[in-house]
C-alpha cells in the first residue's frame, strides 16, 4: 500500500499538526536582536578607543589591542557584529532576490564571508595578543 | 484570476518619500555599507598584527584625503545605524509606534548621528593636534 494513501483524507490543519515545534520561528529575529543589544557598548567603546588613539603609531595600536580586556573585547565585538552582518544581509538578500537557488546561493556565500572575516579578525588578533 | 493589473504599493516612480520611509530605507542602505566597512576593520587589524610598515601603509592609506573622507561616511553611517538601531528596539518593545513619537524619534536620530560624526572627528583631530 502506497504511503500517500494513509493520510488522505486529512485536514490540511491535521497534516500541519505534529509536524513540529513553532518554537524556533522567531530565532534569526531574536539572534538580530540580541547581537545588536551586545553591539550598542561595544561599538560605543570602540569608536571612543579608536578617536582615542588617532595618530598613535603601531607599537602604541598593538599595545591597546593586545591587552587582555582589549582582547576580550574586540573578540566579542566582531563575533557580534560578523554575527548581525550575516542576519542582516541574509534579509536583504531574501527581500531582492527572487529565484530559489541565486537566493540560497549568495546567503551561503554570505555567511561564509562572514565566518571567514570573524576568523581572520580572530587570528590578527591573537597574533597581536600573544605574539606582537 | 482575472483582476486589473494594478500598480504595486509602493509605487516608486509615484511614491513621495517621507521622513519615515527615508530613515527606514537609510537604515537598511548604512547596514549594508557597515558590513562591507567590516572588510576594511578586518584588514586594518591585519595590518596591525603583519607588523610596523604594514600597518603604516593601512594608516596612511587611511589619512589621505579618501580615506578620511570614507572614515566620516564610515562614522555617520555607524552612528545612524546604532541610534536608529535602538529605535526600532524601543518599537520591538511597542514603545513609541504613534506618528508623533515617530516623527520625534525620527529627527532624534538624525540629530544625535550628525553630531555624534562631527563630535568624534572633531576629538580625532584634536588628538591629531590641529587645535
Amino acid at each position: 500500500m502506497p504511503e500517500g494513501q494513509i493520510t488522505e483524507g486529512r485536514s490540511a490543519l491535521a497534516r500541519a499538526r505534529g509536524l513540529g515545534s513553532a518554537k524556533e520561528g522567531v530565532g534569526h529575529w531574536w539572534a538580530q536582536r540580541v547581537s545588536a543589544l551586545l553591539l550598542i557598548p561595544l561599538v560605543v567603546w570602540f569608536v571612543a578607543a579608536l578617536v582615542y588613539h588617532t595618530g598613535t603609531d603601531h607599537a602604541g595600536v598593538t599595545l591597546w589591542l593586545g591587552a587582555p580586556a582589549t582582547y576580550g573585547a574586540m573578540l566579542v565585538l566582531l563575533g557580534a557584529l560578523f554575527w548581525h552582518a550575516a542576519l542582516g544581509l541574509q534579509v536583504v538578500i531574501e527581500d531582492y532576490v527572487t529565484g530559489g537557488a541565486m537566493k540560497i546561493a549568495l546567503i551561503l556565500l554570505t555567511k561564509a564571508a562572514c565566518l571567514g572575516l570573524f576568523v581572520a579578525g580572530f587570528v590578527a588578533l591573537t597574533l597581536i595578543a600573544f605574539a606582537g | 484570476m482575472s483582476t486589473a493589473p494594478r500598480p504595486l504599493s509602493p509605487h516608486l516612480q509615484i511614491y513621495r518619500m517621507q521622513l519615515t520611509s527615508t530613515l527606514s530605507i537609510l537604515h537598511r542602505f548604512t547596514g549594508v555599507a557597515l558590513a562591507l566597512g567590516a572588510v576594511l576593520l578586518v584588514a586594518w587589524l591585519i595590518a596591525a598584527a603583519t607588523g610596523a610598515d604594514a600597518f603604516d601603509r593601512a594608516q596612511s592609506l587611511a589619512g589621505a584625503w579618501y580615506g578620511r573622507l570614507l572614515l566620516f561616511a564610515w562614522a555617520f553611517a555607524l552612528f545612524y545605524h546604532l541610534a536608529n538601531g535602538i529605535r526600532h528596539l524601543f518599537w520591538d518593545a511597542g514603545i513609541g509606534f504613534d506618528l508623533k513619537s515617530v516623527y520625534l524619534s525620527g529627527w532624534s536620530v538624525v540629530a544625535v548621528s550628525v553630531l555624534l560624526t562631527l563630535a568624534a572627528f572633531a576629538a580625532g583631530y584634536w588628538y591629531l593636534g590641529a587645535f
